[in-house]
């Protein structure tokens, strides 16, 4: 554990705690002996999955919740003690943002400058600076609801910042918000460290903002694994991480093998190569690994943050937990043909005089795995619900299978899989219940509905789980779940809106995994995300922002759409703002 | 064919299993039809016990003793004073000590004796105008009756007619036996309507619905599935209520059981078709929770549980015939304390039906045309 | 929360207490403002509730449909039917034989029978007199009793005329004479309608204001509030006032409506009702205060609110039934009811006056109800999420 002998004059000192919470009949651990520092003046990220005891912490800081064990001290004060002192002087936002919906953009920081007693004549210049800072300044009388996510994010922000604190807790503040708001966040907060000598404690699921922060405090199941810098928690994995390339295989096949070789930790496509963690500092052995592949090529590359995450978790994990990996082989050859299954022509949908999807067009051949991309309120799940019958498009015309399954009959449905958002199971049945349902839903009854049954509870691991309640299942088993129901009745097309949002990388990497096979058995998939960069699993993919699509392509043309002498391998991510930002610039100018 | 029968079955089967799991649904489908019947059981009686009443006798003589001695006797009649001057008569009514004081004039006892009518005067609160009207029925009927024995004792002339009273199904009128067959409507309107109201608003706003809507399933057969939980709850908990009236209260049931379980199953048919469309137009279950809430108090108010419809202006009269628990409750009664034979009943029974279908068609037109 | 407070780091300004407090009120209103649901509750219920009740309920019965069987009709008979005919309580009509007549009442279509046997006449000169037969449906009891008070009425009429025309007395040896005080003309509507107002201030008070803070806790907006300075009691007040100002808004629309659409006497003073008013709105609002302490989301919020304000206001209030008839335990629990001390006020000042034993041994009870759900209130708010 890191140091609980505290450097002097920590924003944050926790030391010990434990959390238990009740729920449901189950006792839960959110928290257990967690000990750590937040120190004065830079960015602490608290990172880890849902689930992890992030937001418990958060709130054991903020005096909202007590510890069963240990005792938190903020900025010197101890919490469970003098709650309202430190309330009165954090500024804290949580979860959601903490905005009053109905009230607007001016209304809502009146309110919180009241609470927080901002004198009335500081108000206009703290008001000007929070409202330029934020982007906000021409949108003072909108109402707070009408924000997209990303104004909401910095209205919540500017809230929570209205009198200037001296400890900023942010919690899940980029959660669903496209990755041009997340950077001008990040700066927002860069700007109260540098001028205001600010301490920020920010939590997180994205793996990828650890290296924006100048120290990292990783948690999972209640645990804390690591404390760092960025760096130092990068070390155990340097000189273990390489890139392998093999221009004559598909790359989602030279990931199946590289993932199933020995020694490989952790096995992830990324952009034209796949990137190795290894146990050792040896590199793969091309030669056993990929016998028929002549052009493999396999280089050391710079360890990250999420490498370290993925080696603790996996020495944490037993091997029964995670379903069998001799899955079927993913084909060498791809599956795909150039049989069109779903076509989108014009597609538009309106709600009032707010057009949600306006004029998407877009094919997906069979075999494919086609993403949509795009921040929450970009139009993915409305397009979605449009391609499953679920809402009934204001223009244009779909077809999926043949069929639009909104005219269709039982049979065209019985041709799909669908996992939307949420993983929407049934909560208070148990794992068997459920998938006993959906398989009489598909038709499937007897034998072979047993049969399918016995199938999802091996090859998904839930044997062990099966007379769990669903509601009280962790993330991971919830997803593996609900993408089991959608497959019980082996469809030939399968949609999942938003499948990995939450999960831990463990199974987000299970789950693409899966993909990967089902793709090669010739399954066509359509998935959204708003997790740029697993749009490198996807065959082809487009982007959506604001409704519409921005460009569409292999995720290898998209990048290379955003390259620029500075910038010679931009990631999805990089591509996705620099896509962004030339066509606000256009729609400027227009 | 049969896949159809065994999806439905299954749909229902999952129904039950996530409405009999959930504490909530178990909470609301059990603790507020028990508290509701034991309130409206004992709580709910137009019949006075006890009423506190003063007596102000200013007469002496035997016969106003034997008078205020019959108002004593009388269970209806509780004497909390006795008064001596008129001036105390205002304060004990005002303040509520009395509900009602009977003034015995000073010349009573001599009146009576000398062949000429004596008056009595009974001053009555009107605050509450119902109690009041009641409290001078049951006053008057002890003083018809003393007039009686004082004609026949002192062979005084009778008026040459008077009343013969029989009450026809409920002899002892008693309120108890007019409001608990009600009751039995009620309370399988509520647990219906809360059980269907948010069946489909559930769904929906866990996300399920959407995979439901996915599935090869047809929205009839969602439909169907749907609506059978409700009837069978309601059947189970409408006989639990007939068992409770019938053997815990003592309400008699003098006609066939077959005949109120048609009417307990069509009035079912309209409840579940009303409960489906409020469902599948909320979206959220608090929706699906107030809809329910604002169908149902008029639905209980214009339905003639309390206050006959007959009373009622003749549009708000019209505006009843499209009630269900109208013509339910007119089953009910029949049934239970005239013993109706069904024949008389299909007046009832028709536009229930006619509601159900109706309804039931909407729900399933909207389950797939509300989707947003 | 019994120590803390606020301290001079949460406020740097001066009046902090009272900006956090203007602050709240103020996000309170607009919010008010901009969610119909919550005027709809404040305003529109009372409104169509009223309506509903006020013409649509009614426990006086008139036109009843009654039967008159006279078997042997003669000059006698004719008078006695007359009689009814006028009556406005009656729609009469005529039928031969006692079994068509009890069809009908079979079938619903009369609600009590009149007969006049064919020796009336005849017995109508004999000492003992003759029977006049009142069969009445006694399903509905209340109605039956008020149709066999009412046929006793025109019984008396034509006696008295039969007596002055014959020039005979056969008067009662006791005749009663009833005097109803407040009501004289005994409308249901002045009582149902002051009734009614305590059931519209019950959910206003407690099914609104639990909604309303379950609400902030299911949106996440409770959690900032709860990180800022404000103190638990702040919060309470917060929410305690703009809910009462609107509740005392919908009051006066029910009581415009009493006086001026329904035409109910106010003979009391107009202050003191508002006065046992806002002492009741602050009890209905303590109710749905604690409530929402318990039921952190609307849909659990809402059931119990229901269960344990609106139903009981309706029922063991007094406002309908008479709570003593009712059976002992009952009455018990009718004490805890914050309702029966209103509608007892209620009643009392829009139809006697200001009786001010009623008025304040009700208040008393109100003003003590009052402080015990505030005070349970207070202790049971935590400025926690647990």
């Amino acid at each position: 554990m890191a140091d609980a002998s505290s450097p002097r004059g920590a924003a944050l000192q926790a030391t010990s705690l434990c959390k238990r919470f009740r729920a449901g009949g189950r006792e839960v651990q959110a928290l257990r002996d967690v000990s750590f520092s937040v120190k004065p003046g830079i960015v602490t990220g608290l990172i880890g999955p849902d689930g992890a005891g992030k937001t418990t912490l958060m709130r054991l800081a903020a005096g909202l919740l007590m510890p069963d064990q240990g005792r938190i001290e903020v900025l010197g004060m101890d919490v469970a003690r003098q709650p309202l002192q430190v309330q009165g002087t954090i500024g804290y936002m949580p979860q959601r943002f903490g905005l009053y919906e109905d009230l607007t953009v001016q209304e809502n920081l009146d309110l919180y400058a009241d609470l927080q007693g901002v004198s009335p004549a500081a108000r206009s210049d703290r008001y000007d600076e929070l409202l330029h800072m934020a982007g906000l300044a021409p949108f003072t009388d909108r109402l707070a609801g009408k924000l997209s996510g990303g104004m909401k994010q910095k209205l919540g922000l500017a809230c929570a910042l209205v009198r200037q604190p001296p400890l900023l807790m942010l919690d899940e503040p980029t959660v669903g918000v496209d990755p041009v708001s997340r950077r001008e966040l990040w700066d927002i907060v860069y700007r109260m460290v540098e001028q205001h000598g600010t301490s920020v404690l920010l939590s997180t699921a994205y793996l990828d903002e650890a290296e924006r922060c100048s120290e990292v405090v990783v948690l999972h199941d209640g645990d804390l694994l690591d404390q760092g810098t960025p760096d130092t928690l990068r070390e155990p994995v340097r000189g273990r991480t390489f890139a392998v390339t093999a221009a004559d295989l598909p790359k989602r096949a030279l990931q199946a093998r590289l993932a199933r070789a020995d020694g490989v930790i952790d096995a992830l496509v990324q952009g034209d190569h796949v990137r190795v963690v290894m146990e050792d500092d040896t590199p793969p052995d091309l030669e056993a690994v990929l016998p028929e592949a002549k052009q493999a090529r396999v280089e050391p590359a710079p360890p990250r943050f999420e490498d370290a995450f993925v080696d603790l978790l996996k020495a944490r994990t037993q091997p029964d937990e995670t379903p069998r990996s001799d899955a079927a082989e993913v084909p060498l050859e791809p599956a795909q043909s150039d049989h069109v299954v779903i076509e989108v022509q014009d597609l538009q949908r309106r709600f009032g005089s707010f057009y949600a999807v306006r004029n998407v067009s877009f094919a997906v051949k069979e075999g494919e795995v086609f993403g949509l991309l795009g921040a929450n309120g970009a139009g993915k799940s409305t397009t979605f619900r449009m391609l499953c019958g679920l809402l009934p498009p204001s223009g244009g015309t779909l077809r999926v299978a043949g069929a639009d399954l909104r005219t269709a009959g039982a049979e065209a449905r019985a041709r799909i899989g669908y996992m939307s958002q949420k993983f929407s199971l049934y909560g208070n049945l148990s794992v068997a219940e459920n998938l006993r349902f959906f398989s009489s839903a598909y038709g499937l009854f007897g034998r072979h509905g047993a049969q399918r049954i016995d199938w999802a509870l091996e090859e998904f691991a839930l044997a062990p789980i099966a007379n769990s309640v669903s509601a009280g299942l962790s993330l991971g088993y919830k997803q593996r779940l609900s993408l089991a129901c959608a497959l019980m009745h082996e469809p030939g097309i399968l949609f999942l809106d938003e499948p990995t949002s939450g999960v831990d990388p463990l199974a987000r990497r299970e789950f693409w995994q899966r993909i990967g096979e089902l793709a090669g058995q010739g399954v066509t998939i359509m998935v959204t995300t708003h997790f740029m960069e697993e749009a490198e699993y996807c065959d082809r993919l487009a982007i959506m922002v604001a409704g519409e699509i921005l460009t569409e392509g292999t995720p290898a043309d998209i990048k290379a759409q955003a390259q620029t002498p500075e910038m010679p391998e931009p990631t999805m991510e990089d591509a996705f703002v620099e896509l962004i930002q030339a066509h606000d610039k256009e729609a400027e100018a227009a | 064919m049969t896949s159809v029968f065994r999806r439905i079955l299954a749909l229902m089967g999952k129904e039950f299993l996530a409405l009999l799991k959930d504490r909530r649904s178990r909470f609301v489908l059990i603790v507020p039809p028990l508290i509701q019947l034991l309130v409206f059981g004992y709580a709910a009686t137009f019949d006075l016990k006890n009423v506190p009443y003063a007596l102000f006798n200013e007469d002496a003589g035997y016969a106003a003793r034997d008078l205020a001695a019959a108002l004593r006797g009388s269970p209806s009649f509780t004497e909390v004073a006795q008064l001596s001057h008129s001036g105390e008569i205002a304060p004990l009514i005002n303040s509520k000590e009395a509900l009602m004081v009977v003034r015995i004039g000073p010349r009573f006892s001599a009146d009576l004796l000398s062949g000429r009518t004596a008056p009595l005067q009974v001053i009555v609160d009107g605050r509450n105008s119902n109690t009041a009207l009641l409290v001078v029925n049951y006053v008057r009927a002890i003083v018809d009756q003393f007039n009686r024995d004082w004609a026949e004792a002192h062979g005084t002339r009778l008026p040459p007619a008077y009343i013969e009273t029989r009450a026809w199904f409920n002899p002892n009128l008693e309120s108890r036996w007019f409001f608990l067959p009600g009751i039995v409507g009620l309370l399988t309107l509520l647990v219906t309507l809360l059980v269907t109201s948010l069946s489909v608003a559930r769904e929906r706003e866990q996300g399920t619905f959407d995979q439901l809507l996915v599935t090869p399933m047809r929205p009839v057969e969602i439909l169907i599935g749907k609506a059978l939980p409700g009837f069978i709850i309601g059947i189970v908990e409408a006989s639990l209520i007939v068992a409770a009236t019938v053997f815990w209260f003592g309400v008699p049931l003098m006609g066939s059981l077959l005949t109120l379980y048609v009417g307990v199953l069509l009035f079912l048919l309209s409840a579940v078709g009303v409960g489906l469309m409020i469902s599948s137009l909320a979206v959220t279950q608090q929706q699906g929770m107030l809809g329910a809430f604002f169908f149902m108090v008029p639905a209980i108010i214009l339905s003639g549980f309390a206050t006959p419809i007959a009373n009622m202006p003749w549009l708000i009269q019209q505006l009843t015939l499209l009630n269900p628990m109208r013509y339910f409750l007119v089953v009910l009664r029949g049934v239970f304390l005239e013993g109706t034979p069904f024949q008389l009943l299909i007046p009832q029974l028709w536009p229930m039906a006619a509601i159900g279908l109706v309804a039931l068609a909407t729900a399933a037109w909207l389950f797939r045309h509300r989707m947003y | 929360m019994s120590e803390a407070p606020p301290t001079p780091a949460a406020a740097p300004s001066g009046g902090g207490a009272s900006m956090r407090l203007r602050g709240l009120m103020r996000k309170e209103f607009l919010q008010i403002m901009r969610d119909p649901s919550s005027i709809a509750i404040a305003f529109l219920m009372p409104l169509v509730l009223l309506l509903l009740f006020g013409y649509g309920v009614s426990l006086d019965a008139k036109n009843i449909p009654i039967a008159l069987v006279v078997e042997q009709p003669s000059a006698d008979t004719a008078s006695f039917t007359a009689s009814f005919q006028g009556s406005r309580y009656f729609r009469p009509s005529r039928y031969n034989d006692l079994q068509q007549a009890e069809a009908a009442m079979m079938a619903g279509r009369v609600d009590a029978i009149v007969v006049l046997r064919q020796d009336f006449e005849r017995q109508l000169q004999q000492a003992g007199g003759t029977p006049i037969q009142l069969i009445v449906n006694g399903v509905d009891a209340n109605t039956a009793r008020i149709v066999m008070g009412y046929v006793e009425g025109a019984w008396g009429t034509w006696l008295q005329q039969t007596a002055r025309l014959s020039g005979q007395s056969f008067d009662a040896p006791v005749s009663l004479t009833q005097r109803v005080w407040f009501n004289s003309e005994l409308e249901s509507r002045n009582y149902l309608v002051p009734g009614l107002i305590a059931v519209i201030m019950t959910l206003i008070g407690a099914l609104l204001t639990a909604m309303v803070m379950a609400r902030e806790w299911e949106r996440g907006t409770m959690e900032a509030l709860l990180v800022t300075p404000l103190a638990m009691r702040e919060v309470i007040l917060g929410k305690l006032l703009p809910y009462f100002i609107l509740g005392m808004g919908g009051l006066a629309l029910s009581v415009s409506m009493a006086i001026w659409l329904f035409e109910v006497p106010l003979r009391g003073s107009l202050w003191v009702l508002f006065v046992a008013s806002a002492l009741f709105l602050i009890t209905a609002l303590g109710m749905g205060l604690l409530i929402s302490t318990v039921a952190k989301n609307q849909f659990v919020a809402g059931q119990i609110a229901i269960i344990t304000t609106f139903l009981p206001a309706f029922l063991l209030s007094g406002f309908i039934f008479d709570i003593g008839s009712m059976p002992v335990v009952v009455q018990a629990i009718t004490h805890i009811v914050a309702a029966r001390y209103y509608v007892a006020i209620l009643q009392t000042v829009f139809l006697a006056g200001d009786v001010w034993s009623v008025i304040l041994p009700n208040a008393g009870a109100l003003v003590v109800l009052a402080a015990v759900f505030l005070g349970l209130t207070r202790r049971n708010a935590r400025k926690r999420l647990e």
